[in-house]
């Protein structure tokens, strides 16, 4: 489950940052902004081909002592950055989860440029984006 | 809701009904039409159009009520239960009401309301998705038809899109904040395609009047204001066995707050299995609606959203300010009210409109001032010769008189206007004494004349007293007009010794 979800916009400033309160959030925000800097790097890499559609970043960004934590990035045609962190500790390998929650992530991001009242670039206060976000973060007793 | 409530406790005592039965009315000013059609519908045998205090409720008719209304919920047991209580507290309240027929204003439902409101509003979440108690979800006949012809006015083809930009421009006009529209539109566009279609468009309508009115968004889009729902439900005019078809069928899958109404769907299914209450609710429903309709004060004026409630003014003018402005009339200009009594002016001080059409031409920005002036001279030409004439004669001369004020003060003719009324109200006052006898005509004048001059002076007091302020007005300009020219004058000095100090450079 994703301890952090933050979508960017493409001139890298958040549009959209929500972490479980529990732990110092602070936290979570430096490691989004360190892997945006891995999420750029990936995308210029890419060049002449086309954006691929998901891009992960696996791999110990910032171990803890209590748990380890990865974060994912997920690139749209627009240059939208999707980061999330997750909580590596519980599940082994969530490769396809990661995907699926990436996808519905995209496609809650999309429903909210879909609102005429919405201004790309605005934070974004959709609810029904929240209380998606909330369905995939992990519950934290 | 308490439909719901009402349905389940249906072996229970008739006063228990009775509330629940009432209940929903109250629950918010705006459901009371809303509410009607369920008690309507059962009402029908009985008086349609009793007031609310007409007649104490009948626990038998209550009770007969009660299965008409709503066969639903098996599945409000469990909301059922938060409620038992407050619903007898509320029984002695609610039964003097009787089945109230649905008199909007009727201040017990609305007191009882304000109690229930509060309740109602917990509720919500519980029972946003119950089919009938939505009653602020609900889309009236008389409000479909209004929001069709907005549709019609943005979209001519009713089964097309309104785009999102279109939509945005007309929704922006009803004043709501943009997070609230956003929102809104988030309920309302269940395709999230970026624009709205009929029911659509009927729902998000809907949701603006209903947050201008005051009442809080829902977490969830209604069942009532659904797509599907208001797409059968008002082409039909039974509209309760296609709302359980509706119901049983639509069952979207993308937005979590529409999750909560699977459950309400579900759970609707097996309401379906009630036919007779089911049949009764479609027959009476359309006659519910006739009912409401005439009980319904549409203003017949009202150019936007007409609501039963309270609060229907309140929808007007948000809706009125919403929604271009009309242009205000055309502001009467002002006058002299005293002006008809200041004739004498002219026949007892030859000296005074001299002065006075001496202070005519005023600065454009204080034309109304100088116009008592004006108007004490035609109230002057107008009575001289009511003294001297009869009145239709005093009528048909004193325009004449008026016209030499009229030369000298080419700014004042719209005063002008006003004479007219003037020498007609004029000349009903010496009518009404010079019409008595011939003998008292001579006398009469003559007291007219006393109270004319008394009126004069008040008529020159005020007068002077305007002239007065607008001198101190002209003052005040001067001097403002003298401050700013010094400025100019210490702004050239600069400049000039700016440019001074750059000429020997380029010479050089």
């Amino acid at each position: 489950m994703a301890v952090c979800v933050a979508v960017i916009a493409k001139e890298n400033y958040p549009l959209y940052i929500r972490s479980i309160p529990t732990e110092n959030e602070l936290k979570f925000h430096y490691m989004v902004h360190t892997s945006l800097d891995v999420v750029d790097e990936k995308i210029s890499a890419m060049g002449k081909a086309l954006v691929d559609q998901r891009e992960l970043y696996l791999g110990l960004l910032y171990p803890t002592e209590d748990y380890k934590l990865c974060s994912y990035g997920y690139v749209t045609n627009s240059k939208v950055k999707f980061v999330m962190v997750v909580d590596s500790s519980n599940t082994a390998l969530r490769d396809n989860e990661i995907r699926s929650m990436f996808r519905k992530l995209h496609n809650s991001y999309t429903d909210v440029m879909c609102n005429p009242f919405y201004n790309p670039g605005d934070r974004i206060q959709s609810r029904a984006f929240d209380s998606m976000v909330t369905s995939m973060m992990v519950q934290v007793c | 809701m308490s439909k719901t409530d009402a349905e389940i406790r249906f072996g229970n005592p008739a006063e228990l009904h009775g509330t629940k039965v009432q209940i929903p009315y109250l629950i918010t000013e705006k459901n009371t039409f809303k509410r009607m059609d369920d008690e309507d519908k059962q009402q029908e045998t009985q008086s349609p159009t009793m007031s609310p205090l007409a007649s104490p409720p009948s626990s038998p008719p209550h009770y007969q009520r009660v299965p008409l209304s709503h066969g639903y919920s098996k599945l409000r047991s469990s909301t059922e239960q938060m409620h038992p209580a407050p619903y007898e507290a509320r029984q002695p309240l609610v039964q003097p009401e009787g089945p109230s027929s649905g008199a909007p204003g009727a201040k017990p439902p609305r007191h009882q309301a304000s109690l229930i409101r509060s309740f109602s509003v917990e509720r919500e979440p519980h029972d946003n998705n119950s089919n009938y108690p939505d009653e602020p979800w609900r889309i009236t006949e008389e409000q479909r038809e209004y929001y069709v012809n907005q549709f019609r006015s943005l979209q001519p083809d009713p089964s097309s899109f309104i785009s999102g930009s279109v939509a945005k421009n007309f929704f922006t006009k009803s004043k709501l904040s943009i997070p609230e529209l956003s929102y809104i539109w988030e309920l309302s566009d269940a395709d999230c395609d970026g624009a709205l279609t009929l029911p659509e468009f009927c729902a998000a309508f809907h949701l603006i009047v209903a947050r201008k009115t005051g009442y809080p968004l829902p977490e969830g889009l209604p069942p009532t204001l659904q797509p599907e729902y208001l797409q059968a439900a008002f082409p039909k005019p039974k509209r309760e066995c296609s709302l359980f078809d509706s119901y049983s069928e639509s069952m979207p899958a993308n937005q979590q707050p529409r999750e909560l109404n699977r459950m309400e769907k579900l759970s609707i299914k097996d309401m379906a299995d009630f036919p007779v209450p089911a049949q009764d609710v479609t027959s009476d429903d359309k006659q519910a609606l006739l009912q409401r309709l005439k009980l319904c004060c549409l203003p017949s004026d009202l150019p936007l959203f007409c609501c039963r409630s309270y609060s229907s003014t309140s929808i007007e003018e948000a809706m009125k300010r919403g929604e271009d402005p009309p242009t205000p009339p055309p502001r009467p200009q002002k006058t002299h009210s005293r002006a008809s009594s200041l004739d004498l002016n002219k026949v007892f001080q030859p000296s005074v409109p001299a002065t006075k059409s001496g202070l005519l031409p005023p600065p454009p920005a204080l034309p109304p001032r100088p116009c008592p002036s004006q108007s004490e001279q035609a109230s002057e030409a107008e009575i001289h010769p009511q003294l001297n004439r009869a009145p239709s004669q005093a009528a048909d001369s004193s325009p004449t008189k008026k016209d030499i004020p009229y030369s000298q003060p080419p700014s004042k003719p719209i005063r002008r206007k006003f004479r007219p009324e003037n020498p007609a109200t004029e000349n009903q006052e010496p009518s009404s004494t010079v019409g008595g006898p011939a003998s008292a005509a001579t006398g009469k004048p003559h007291t007219a004349v006393q109270k004319q001059s008394s009126k004069q002076k008040k008529a020159i007091q005020t007068a002077i007293r305007k002239n007065k302020e607008a001198n101190a007005v002209l003052a005040r300009l001067n001097s403002e007009l003298q401050q700013q020219l010094k400025e100019v004058h210490q702004e050239r000095i600069a400049l000039e010794n700016q440019l001074e100090q750059l000429r020997p450079v380029t010479v050089l």
